[in-house]
């Protein structure tokens, strides 16, 4: 399994569908741990009643259907499926339109979803979706980009109250792609993605729904930072170990690149 | 297939283990083929695989071995291919033999007459070898290069169309950086007599990997053209050293621009680093559902 995970770790971000049903039917014993544990891009079914599209995930599936946070119905239509309680399901549609309000000033387009349902512990688990196209034939508003794809999953586990605090388990993962083709330059094409935690312990004074918001909008700003400055600059810096830029070549004639 | 509990056949895994092996990032397919063998479990199937898929990956990386006799090293490309395993090293006029899955040279031999080009073409081929080696050394670090004949090496004097390739090499493994690199350049050159007139035609490739707690590979591709007059073989090596030093510095630094466009421009298209009212997202109006359309109005959205 560890094996596994390696190769998913150096296999280009764009093919790793193929790499995990490649190792899911290798290590069929496996499935469940190679399933939870590697990301995969995001898919979107078209909720009919509501006519907006809603994302799929682990955590709105029940056999092979997937429930709609619009309607709160599965499709396709499941006998004896499973809903969050009816006070849950109230805090899960604010909180849809609310992120979709926060989707479309961040994002200005893209898709989200949020789910949530009560887990063992007395607390409940939420997972709040975004998916968006941004190259210039999807909704990349500046159409810099020949193909763009940013999909986020968050899934925050909320503990139970205990004198007005919570505990709020944040785990982000963050898969993007972005390909810019022209003349001048080729081709030019990144991909990748991250995973990180946070955990924070909050007064539930202002709400859960603020409360987690804040906590995804504070780890996004941080990992869209992160995958620009430190992850692609690293690949930057790279490039030009292999190839310095002329000025640097003629001033340091025999400096030892790092 | 249902009886055998999704059981593979031996044909599918060996598809599988080329297929990772093959779309290995530049440097890794050592520690790729040894993750590979743990998952297959199979090592009859892993040697199948890895027979097939190391010559093509090998040859498509240009991957370069360092010669025995610590006569240089030898490049592995399809342009100087003999036989499956044999590459010939012009410069030193030798013939390496080549284990593909242990990437090493394992012996060396002097090229036969035939093996070589004409004497006629070799002034061209050296003399442009000579050039792209002052150029290598002062634009790369560490990077390889070779002149190749892949079109009427046995030309005997002017009269003939001929083609030389230029291949150059240039790949940084830091594994306990987790970021690997590679650079590579392959530029044909189509010498047309009948014409008078040298066509050249780059293709560029570069690619990093950084594998720290994350996942994030480049991948940059870039072809080009330009001509130059029909010359002596010194002349045209400095020539076309010049087209190429142009257009490689050329190329980097729209790569460069590329890398600088990302956080304001291109990468905005996929998430902004702030809404367009400049501060962060209002959660606390939150509280009351009927707020949802406060905040709307807050936002200054018209809905």
């Amino acid at each position: 399994m560890e094996a596994a995970m390696g190769l998913m770790r150096r296999i280009h971000p764009k093919q790793s569908e193929t790499a995990l049903s490649a190792l899911l039917s290798l290590l069929p014993h496996h499935s469940s741990d190679l399933l939870s544990q590697v990301d995969q891009p995001l898919q979107v079914l078209c909720d009919l009643e509501s006519g907006k599209e809603y994302i799929l995930c682990e955590y709105n599936r029940d056999a092979d259907s997937y429930r709609s946070p619009w309607s709160n119905k599965y499709y396709p239509p499941l006998e004896d499926a499973l809903y969050p309680s009816s006070e849950l399901r109230k805090l899960e549609v604010e909180a849809n339109e609310v992120f979709s309000i926060y989707r479309d000033q961040y994002y200005e387009g893209g898709i989200s979803s949020v789910y949530m349902w009560e887990d063992d512990n007395e607390g409940f688990v939420a997972c709040f979706l975004i998916k968006k196209d941004g190259s210039k034939t999807g909704q990349g508003r500046r159409g810099h980009l020949q193909e763009g794809a940013w999909d986020a999953i968050h899934v925050i586990e909320v503990g139970p109250e205990e004198e007005s605090i919570a505990h709020y388990c944040l785990t982000s993962t963050i898969m993007l792609s972005l390909t810019t083709n022209d003349e001048s330059s080729g081709t030019f094409s990144l991909s990748g993605s991250i995973r990180r935690q946070m955990s924070m312990d909050l007064s539930v004074a202002d709400g859960h729904l603020c409360n987690m918001g804040r906590m995804i909008e504070e780890m996004e700003g941080k990992l869209r930072n992160s995958l620009d400055q430190v992850y692609f600059g690293k690949t930057k810096e790279m490039v030009c170990t292999l190839r310095p830029p002329s000025e640097v070549v003629l001033r340091l004639p025999t400096a030892d690149m790092p | 297939m249902a009886e055998e509990e999704c059981e593979l056949n031996e044909k599918q895994k060996r598809e599988i283990a080329k297929w990772f092996l093959l779309n290995s990032p530049a440097g890794e397919i050592q520690y790729i083929a040894k993750d590979l063998r743990s998952v297959l479990n199979d090592e009859k199937v892993y040697n199948e695989a890895a027979s097939e898929a190391f010559p093509l990956y090998n040859k498509s990386h240009l991957i370069f071995l360092e010669l025995p006799n610590r006569s240089g090293d030898v490049l592995v490309t399809s342009y100087n291919e003999l036989e499956e395993n044999e590459f010939l090293d012009p410069r030193t006029a030798l013939v390496a033999t080549v284990d593909h899955v242990k990437q090493v040279c394992t012996d060396v031999r002097p090229a036969a007459d035939e093996e070589l080009s004409s004497p006629y073409i070799e002034e061209f081929r050296c003399a442009l070898d000579a050039e792209m080696l002052k150029y290598v050394a002062e634009a790369y670090p560490k990077g390889i290069c070779s002149v190749y004949c892949v079109d009427g090496k046995d030309v005997e004097g002017p009269g003939s169309n001929f083609e030389l390739v230029v291949v150059i090499s240039a790949a940084k493994n830091s594994p306990q950086n987790f970021c690997n690199g590679s650079w590579r350049s392959v530029w044909n050159i189509e010498f047309k007599e009948d014409v008078q007139m040298l066509e050249v035609r780059g293709k560029l490739q570069v690619g990093a990997h950084y594998y720290e707690e994350g996942n994030v590979q480049l991948d940059a591709k870039y072809e080009c053209k330009d001509a130059t007059i029909f010359q002596a073989p010194d002349d045209c090596a400095i020539s076309i050293a010049n087209i190429i030093r142009h257009h490689e510095a050329e190329y980097l630094e729209s790569l460069e621009a590329s890398y600088s466009n990302l956080p304001d421009t291109t990468f905005k298209d996929l998430r902004r680093k702030l809404p367009v009212t400049r501060t962060q997202f209002p959660w606390h109006n939150t509280l009351q559902f009927s707020l949802t359309r406060d905040i709307q109005k807050e936002l200054g959205i018209d809905k």
